[in-house]
């Protein structure tokens, strides 16, 4: 019985990141291009791309590195079946295979180090058996059937995590059996009175918001990974969306939680809107990466499409400016759904992703603007950052906060820089996760990684953390000057969402991966070390596991873990992450 | 550019493998060119990051402006009831009185001037040149404190003088206020580079909060290398003093709240032949009063300029990295949840670490530190001074059996690691009699034979004067020498042929611990030391240790003979101040009294011959060992006075 769901595997990556039709390549000529029609950048050719490649990692197109192209099945482990929860699944008649692809596919995350091991063909502990539950009653049952044959269950959204969360931990002797919630995705209904839908938790983003969009509606939340990642997963790892200065983070937009534990049916018993029931029970849900159940449905709330979206950009001479704009934006309590701040390593990494420009007329403009930037205002072209902006609303009162924004960041020497700008600032949100494939083609390894952070240390664990990857690189052997660089990509009241970017080339290293993870988890001290969190909306996992307990405290550590004893004594939920 | 952390357990074990670099002397080029045409040079030295230098007063309101300064200013304000504004023009005013006022032509006066005066008294100023090159590179990547010795007036302005010779950035340096007081000069002083601190304002929060983040903020913004006195004031002795912790707090600070990726701190060892300072510390250490310095009296001290004070050998040293050094050692999160601007005591932690961090410093100036043979040549007078008074013998010895002695103690401190500057291809005996001929103010040679220049007749005091004055030379090799010596010590007391080795232990232990205020001995490192120790005792076939025990092998009687001779002056000097506890009455006696009365003690014993070593009179010494006794419990400061726990001291 081949995977229930083929269709999604089929125009999915397996090893790499997104659709299989879209990919970055550098074509005959040696010029850059990106392929398909899903996006806007699709089918164009990007001419400065190369340059910035080849300068910003000393790498070369003539040093591939392409991948194993087929996945062979004589690699993938043999599945450790529990014959006796075969049966039952069987005769329960939800979906289910031990197929290698399919196996495989739900094996991993997004962390460069497993997309690293596909690349080579190198297939760890992956599940033994995939289930494909669609609707809450499957979910209940399977998850009784699993306590009774002792059977591990490791869900499964989207698959975006890059917290090693996936990861079947290699030490499991049980059966693992991975709970694919993609068929459960359907809204069940819509509450207009309360603005509110109830949806299935299998639902990938893109989806949900494009259904509700039919209806007139949004939920306005957008991780940039919402093309892929479905609402369990938000909950389960507590995600944030950019536009979360005007939707919140999904801790804010919940307001019923449905999830199926070891013990039964964890739910509230009413919809109202806030309680005061001692601590809130979605706190122990969310963030819970799996540990505890399966999250099947969730009440959100929803809004009215936007009538008006605005895209901006504003230069600032260098990032201590940007990130005093940016507070002051925070103080004011004005930020735009979105406002994100570019290091300059960034901005001129935007910049070699412009695409070829049809007119001249264009390139004049483009040539002009550049002109008055860095010669008639005197921006050092090497200082100089970016914050993008999108405003959403009705129009007249999206122009007015564009005023009141535009007039603030004119205090710190910023400069409005189009629209323009702006709108392609997100598109690149989405295609940036291509570009590590891109990379990886040519010697070229790298990933992100955020943190949040109070607004007075900002500039410091910007640079510090910088440096410590530019300093660490070159302890563990890098032959190449790496990319180390951030932005900010949130504001809150008491502080900002900061991500970094690193990268790469690994010619001459023998075990670039082992590097690759020396320096993240350096950097990731260093964070700790200058006042930041262990994450930010990634979630903890595997990956970040061991830094926990400093984190939450010791009696902290005792409370999640004696919920875990009490909810799924028996560890089925086994996949280990958090504690 | 790497830097390094500090005695790896190699370095610490074998000596013989340190590299040095070498010696570029820089009055050579002013001998034979224009100091006015290098005095106005083009000067455009390499900023940290390529920042551009900033004008005083922007600094100063940088530093009026901090959110520290602004939250100290209010705390004191509510506590006293003063206004905030009375406050803040405190504050203005106390940087008014401490800010430097960098000017480039007060350099370039200084410049011209130091060249002069410098050609006179020295024969040579040498510099590590790799090490400046290693400065420059550490000044561009990060903020830098450079941390020189300190055994002269000379030194800063010495150091500033290299700085603009090799086109490095200029520091600001910290000084104490008592040069202030020169009128004339104290303003010259903060043109070139200075700034000027109290020497005390133990609770004066407003003073501390305004010092410290001056400090903070020149470092942080990478105006100027800041430079200070780790050991906080002259050396009269020549030993490195205990460091002092203030100000190593303020500059690692902004590391550990994460306000700067790395700070770098140069150590720089600054060597003299002669030291100009020689017999005024001397005077100073037997109580005639340290001469206020004032501009008058500096012109006085003009008549030093007609004699030869020898070279110079300024090190720089490897730049230590604070973030390696507190690597695994300090948890930077405990800033997490208090706001940084708010003003803390340091936690055990950080003054822990600052305490050793600041221990490896000082070794690491120590290890720098170039010998002349001359302090070989000091070592062995002194000893065969007391040795035939002692016996009752003619004093001095023969220039041949020097020589041949000086050979041997060449070899051995070569062996234990000195950096020793003995000309190669000069026989032994010129370089004794050049070394000689350079210090005839303390030795006179007649008929073959060298001694002290003291004489039976001469007064006491003015014996003593010689004496503290060649012992400060001996002192510059005593960090070569301080761990095998507290060893060798250990065993002579350990009297019998069977030497236990836990029993030698714990006599270095005990040795160790009561002279850890007079040498440089890294708290909690006894038995990182004990081991050093025997390492080069058993390395050089002094000792052979097994499991349980010490044996002292035929060769090593010698070696060992000279140890323990080195350490006996202060055995016996902490000996006599135990006994002055014991046999006077203190009851009465204050702190401040105690030097006075331990030192007519002293005298008392000298003149009958019960004390042959001159040098117990130092005051150094006596405070020495009082904290020494107190950190022992033998003796307790009750409202000042001291009180003695008499079987304590009985015991000792």
């Amino acid at each position: 019985l081949h995977g229930c769901a083929p269709v999604w595997l089929e125009i999915m990556k397996w090893n790499g990141w997104g659709y299989s039709d879209s990919r970055f390549l550098f074509n005959k000529k040696g010029q850059a291009e990106f392929t398909g029609k899903r996006y806007r950048l699709s089918g164009m050719i990007i001419p400065g791309l190369k340059d910035w490649f080849e300068g910003t990692f000393g790498a070369n197109l003539q040093h591939k590195t392409p991948p194993t192209p087929l996945l062979t099945n004589t690699a993938v482990p043999p599945a450790t079946l529990n014959e006796a929860f075969v049966e039952e699944v069987k005769s329960t008649g939800i979906p289910f295979s031990h197929d290698a692809e399919d196996r495989v596919f739900r094996a991993h995350g997004h962390c460069l180090h497993e997309i690293f091991a596909l690349r080579e063909g190198k297939i760890g502990r992956v599940p033994d058996m995939v289930v494909w539950p669609s609707c809450h009653n499957d979910v209940v049952k399977i998850v009784q059937l699993a306590c009774k044959h002792n059977v591990c269950l490791m869900p499964y959204g989207g698959g975006t995590s890059v917290s090693s969360a996936l990861e079947c931990p290699p030490e499991e002797t049980r059966s693992i059996v991975s709970l694919d919630t993609s068929q459960m995705n359907r809204i069940l209904w819509i509450d207009e009175k309360n603005l509110t839908a109830h949806v299935e938790a299998g639902i990938v983003g893109q989806d949900l918001e494009r259904l509700l969009n039919e209806s007139g509606y949004c939920t306005g939340h957008e991780p940039d990974s919402m093309e892929f990642s479905s609402l369990g997963g938000w909950v389960a790892t507590r995600a944030s969306g950019m536009k979360k200065n005007i939707y919140g983070n999904i801790e804010d937009l919940v307001v019923h939680i449905k999830m199926v534990t070891p013990q039964g049916v964890i739910e509230k018993s009413c919809q109202g809107p806030r309680m005061s029931t001692g601590p809130d029970i979605h706190h122990f849900i969310m963030g819970s990466e799996g540990t505890l159940g399966v999250v099947t449905e969730v009440t959100m709330k929803i809004r009215p499409m936007p009538e008006y979206q605005k895209y901006g950009s504003v230069v600032f001479p260098n990032f201590e400016q940007g990130v005093a704009c940016l507070r002051e934006v925070a103080k004011q309590r004005c930020a735009p759904a979105s406002i994100r701040l570019m290091d300059n390593e960034q901005f001129k990494f935007g910049h070699a992703l412009k695409p070829q420009v049809s007119s001249i007329f264009t390139s004049f403009l483009d040539g002009l603007k550049k002109f008055y930037i860095t010669k008639f205002k005197g921006f050092d072209p090497n200082h100089l950052c970016v914050a993008t902006l999108l405003f959403e609303g009705n129009r007249e009162k999206v122009l007015q906060h564009e005023k009141q924004v535009y007039d603030i960041a004119a205090k710190f020497g910023g400069l409005a820089a189009g629209e323009d700008n702006g709108q392609r600032g997100y598109m690149l949100t989405f295609v940036i996760a291509y570009l590590r494939d891109l990379g990886m083609d040519y010697y070229v390894i790298g990933e992100s990684f955020e943190t949040s952070v109070p607004w007075d240390r900002v500039l410091d664990i910007c640079r510090n953390v910088k440096a410590r990857i530019i300093r660490e690189c070159k302890d563990k052997g890098v032959q190449f000057p790496p990319l180390s660089t951030c932005r900010v990509t949130q504001t809150y009241d008491a502080g900002a969402c900061v991500y970094f970017y690193f990268a790469f080339n690994y010619r001459g290293l023998s075990d670039p991966v082992h590097v690759y993870e020396q320096v993240e988890h350096a950097a990731r001290e260093e964070i700790l070390a200058n006042g930041g969190s262990l994450s930010h909306h990634h979630g903890v996992g595997k990956l970040r596991k061991e830094w926990m307990r400093d984190t939450i405290s010791n009696v902290g550590m005792g409370m999640l873990k004696s919920v875990k004893d009490y909810v799924d004594p028996n560890n089925i939920f086994g996949n280990r992450n958090l504690l | 550019m790497g830097t390094i952390v500090l005695f790896t357990p190699l370095k610490l074990f074998d000596p013989m493998l340190k590299k040095r670099d070498d010696f570029e002397d820089i009055l050579e080029e002013r001998r034979t060119s224009s100091d006015l045409r290098y005095a106005l040079r083009c000067y455009t030295p390499v900023l940290y990051k390529g920042v551009t230098p900033c004008k005083t007063s922007v600094l100063k309101s940088m530093v009026l402006q901090s959110d520290q300064l602004h939250y100290v200013i209010n705390q004191v304000s509510k506590e006293s009831g003063r206004a905030a504004d009375d406050v803040r023009e405190e504050a203005s005013a106390i940087l008014e009185e401490m800010a430097h006022s960098l000017q480039l032509s007060t350099v370039r006066f200084f410049a011209f001037m130091l060249s002069k005066v410098f050609k006179t008294l020295f024969r040579s100023i040498c510099v590590n040149e790799e090490g400046i090159q290693r400065l420059q590179q550490a000044i561009q990547e990060h903020p830098v404190v450079l941390l020189p010795s300190h055994r002269s007036y000379m030194d800063f302005l010495l150091m500033s003088y290299i700085l603009y010779t090799y086109d490095v950035a200029l520091p600001v340096i910290a000084a104490g206020m008592d040069f202030m007081g020169m009128k004339f000069v104290g303003e010259m002083l903060r043109m070139s580079g200075a700034f000027f601190i109290r020497r005390s304002f133990g609770g004066d929060k407003l003073y501390w909060s305004v010092f410290s983040e001056y400090v903070k903020t020149m470092l942080k913004n990478g105006y100027a290398p800041v430079e200070f006195f780790l050991e906080g004031t002259r050396s009269r002795t020549s030993k490195s003093l205990t460091p002092k912790l203030g100000l190593l707090n303020i500059v690692m600070d902004p590391f550990l709240k994460g306000e700067v990726f790395d700070v770098n701190v140069v150590p720089v060892s600054i060597s003299y032949e002669r030291i100009l300072e020689e017999s005024l510390y001397a005077r100073e250490l037997l109580g005639v009063p340290k001469p206020k310095e004032s501009t008058s009296g500096l012109f006085k001290a003009r008549k030093v300029l007609s004699e030869d004070y020898g070279s110079i050998h300024v090190y720089f040293g490897q730049p230590v990295s604070v973030r390696s050094l507190a690597e695994g050692r300090v948890n930077r999160c405990q800033f997490n949840l208090v706001p940084r601007h708010i003003p803390r005591r340091p936690s055990e932690e950080i003054q822990s670490f600052v305490n050793d961090s600041a221990y490896r410093l000082v070794r690491a100036q120590e290890e720098n530190m170039v010998l002349k043979p001359w302090v070989l040549l000091a070592s062995l007078l002194l000893q065969n001074h007391h040795q035939n008074r002692a016996a009752g013998q003619k004093p001095g010895m023969a220039l041949d059996e020097l020589t041949t002695q000086a050979v041997w103690l060449r070899d051995v401190s070569r062996q234990y690691g000195a950096f020793l500057h003995w000309p190669d291809h000069t026989s032994p005996s010129e370089v004794v009699s050049s070394g000689l001929s350079l210090h005839r103010a303390l030795v006179r040679v007649c008929e073959g034979r060298v001694q002290l220049a003291v004489e039976q007749e001469e007064e006491l005091l003015s014996q003593a004067v010689v004496v503290l004055s060649c012992a400060s030379y001996r002192n510059q090799m005593l960090h070569v020498f301080v761990r095998p010596a507290l060893l060798a010590s250990a065993i002579h007391i350990a009297s019998s042929n069977q030497k236990r080795k836990t029993d030698v232990f714990n006599s270095f232990s005990f040795l160790r611990n009561m002279f850890s205020s007079e040498f440089i001995l890294c708290p909690g490192a006894t038995v990182q030391d004990f081991e050093e120790a025997c390492y080069l005792l058993v390395k050089t076939g002094v000792l052979q240790v097994t499991q349980q025990e010490v044996l002292v092998t035929e060769r090593g009687h010698r070696t060992l003979a000279f140890l323990t001779s080195m350490l006996d002056p202060f055995l016996q000097g902490y000996q006599v101040v135990c006994r002055f506890l014991c046999e006077e009455d203190t009851e009465t006696l204050t702190e401040k009294q105690f030097i006075p009365a331990v030192r007519k003690f002293i005298v008392n014993h000298l003149l009958a011959g019960r004390l042959r070593y001159a040098e117990v009179l130092s005051s150094d010494l006596q405070k020495n060992a009082l904290a020494a006794l107190q950190r022992l419990g033998a003796v307790r400061k009750i409202k000042g006075y001291l009180v003695k726990i008499q079987h304590f001291l009985t015991q000792l």
